[in-house]
């Protein structure tokens, strides 16, 4: 039985501007113990996915199962298998970080549960802000109680919907030490991110949602493997030639071209000496997530092309 | 504790924390009103011929400050934490609409009914003599009454999405209403059309019940009282109980 089954999964809105269609028939399983990215641009229905996960919000079609119980019609079974760390930053600004997590606890009926409370506070180094108010406490260490709220019932299952928005080095490597640690002892983990190598290097498998349809799913290093293969990186002076800069990525000075051989190096290389500019720190790289990304949300998904990313399994 | 002792715990606790502001403040703004307006009227108001006016207005000042402040207390919860974002965390548990009712209006009857006892304590010791008739009426009235404006509370703080809203509701439906239910003057000395419009107030019930438990002595009977406001709860209570499963304005 896989872990979260979304079949068929439709949210639309209605908006004083008419009706929004948030999710569009998305199907996909997560097995049990995956580590799995759901990735997308803002707006991509992301969240949406997640809050009808979470029972947050409600599909308009389709239905999701949390390890084979409904979200709806079984909501407690299903809410008692997930941890969800939210995406916003919220607190209940009464309670200290012991009460907030003690009473996270009972709220599912779990009682005397301390002993785990300790654990989950001394693995996120939250042990010496116990008694600190929550008022008190810095966005950073916030985010922690938020993880620690998520795990107090002890999920199979974990939900985290951008994570590491607005956070710094060193919780974001705590964070992934102890979510990894979770994910080898079998829990199960649905991430959210924008930032695509903490999904490169973390996710087995990886969806990928626009304007909410699925248009890529499939392991990660087949993903990557399926992509342009090298990237010719370099730095320019002035302005690409219009044909160049529709294919590249442009950060300031540095292009990016997805380069499949040598003769389209040579190529690019050329077009940009024949426009009068110069070319400085020129380097070819393998293709990473991000360009995989950039591709698959560049396809145009009403074509029958946006089959090319996603596994037949 | 299951799920939903652990919310109602937490809702007592909430107003605990900050209880001057929540029960503190509330007791003395009812001894000033009783100071006022005793000193004021005490020689110019009968109400009832074995009554004190005093005496009279104690029951009446108890109850409105159960009732406002059971009111409050789930409303203002739900807005706050709604605004704030932190709802999110009763909203992930598996608590079914019985277990939100339940901790929601029974930490409003807590907060009312400290309110009142707070009332009750400063006022019938120091500035009046109170006699008991029937007491298991104040205690009926006490609890059905909190227990209503708890449960209205809840529908508010449902329904309000800004704290301007929740202030319209508070201020232009909560305090009329138990302000102009009998909680100052008896309302047999109202012009008929007045008698017949506080007739229409089911806030007039609930205090006019709970003083007949105090004096034996009321405008309507206690028993048609506890039908009217028995019957107020249920309804409000099952609406409320609808929305709650709905997820009325809290599940997108």
């Amino acid at each position: 039985m896989p872990a979260i089954s979304f079949q068929s999964v439709s949210k639309q809105y209605s908006t004083p501007r008419g009706v929004l269609q948030a999710l569009d028939g998305v199907s996909f399983d997560i097995a049990q113990g995956e580590f799995f990215g759901l990735l997308g641009p803002n707006g991509a229905g992301k969240t949406t996915l997640i809050s009808i996960l979470a029972g947050l919000a409600r599909a308009t079609q389709g239905r999701v199962l949390v390890d084979g119980s409904d979200v709806q019609t079984d909501f407690a079974a299903a809410r008692r298998k997930l941890g969800v760390v939210p995406q916003e930053l919220v607190f209940d600004p009464f309670f200290n970080v012991r009460e907030t997590l003690r009473i996270q606890s009972g709220y599912f009926g779990v009682r005397n549960n301390d002993a785990w409370i300790d654990e989950l506070l001394e693995a996120l180094g939250l042990a010496d802000k116990a008694s600190a108010g929550m008022r008190q406490l810095s966005g950073g260490m916030k985010r922690r109680v938020l993880v620690a709220q998520a795990l107090v019932h002890k999920p199979p299952i974990i939900v985290l919907d951008e994570p590491t928005a607005g956070v710094d080095v060193e919780l974001r490597q705590t964070l992934w030490q102890f979510i990894a640690r979770l994910n080898r002892e079998g829990h199960t983990v649905l991430l959210t991110t924008h930032y695509l190598e903490e999904a490169e290097a973390l996710c087995s498998r990886i969806a990928m949602l626009k304007k909410g349809r699925l248009v890529a799913l499939n392991r990660t290093s087949d993903l990557i493997r399926m992509a342009a293969g090298n990237v010719l990186r370099f730095k320019v002076d002035g302005e690409l030639p219009p044909a160049l800069a529709a294919q590249a990525r442009i950060t300031g000075r540095i292009v990016q071209l997805p380069a499949p051989d040598a003769a389209a190096i040579e190529q690019f290389l050329a077009e940009v000496r024949q426009a009068g500019l110069t070319v400085e720190d020129v380097e070819v790289r393998k293709a990473d997530l991000e360009d995989v990304f950039l591709e698959v949300m560049a396809t145009d998904q009403s074509a029958a092309g946006g089959h090319r990313w996603q596994s037949p399994v | 504790m299951t799920g939903w002792q652990t919310l109602f715990y937490k809702e007592v606790l909430r107003f605990w924390k900050v209880g001057f502001q929540t029960v503190g403040a509330p007791v003395l703004t009812a001894v000033l009103y009783l100071l006022v307006f005793g000193h004021a009227l005490e020689d110019h108001v009968k109400v009832y011929d074995t009554v004190s006016y005093t005496a009279f207005l104690v029951p009446g000042l108890v109850m409105m400050s159960v009732l406002q402040n059971a009111f409050a207390n789930s409303s203002s919860s739900l807005i706050q934490s709604k605004i704030m974002g932190s709802l999110v965390f009763v909203l992930l548990t598996p608590l079914s609409h019985w277990g939100w009712f339940a901790a929601y209006v029974g930490s409003s009857v807590v907060r009312g009914l400290a309110v009142g006892l707070g009332v009750f304590a400063v006022t019938a010791l120091f500035f009046a003599k109170l006699s008991f008739v029937a007491p298991w009426w104040i205690l009926v009235f006490a609890l059905l009454g909190s227990a209503l404006l708890g449960t209205l509370g809840v529908l508010a703080g449902l329904w309000a999405e800004k704290f301007d809203q929740m202030a319209l509701f508070q201020n232009f439906l909560i305090m009329p209403m138990t302000f102009l239910s009998g909680v100052f003057y008896s309302i047999g000395s109202l012009p008929p059309f007045w008698q017949a419009v506080s007739h229409l107030n089911p806030f007039f019930y609930m205090i006019d019940g709970f003083r007949y438990g105090f004096f034996g002595v009321s405008d309507a009977s206690p028993w048609l009282s506890l039908a009217i406001v028995g019957g107020a709860w249920l309804a409000v209570s099952a609406l409320a109980l609808h929305l709650l499963r709905i997820g009325y304005k809290i599940r997108g």
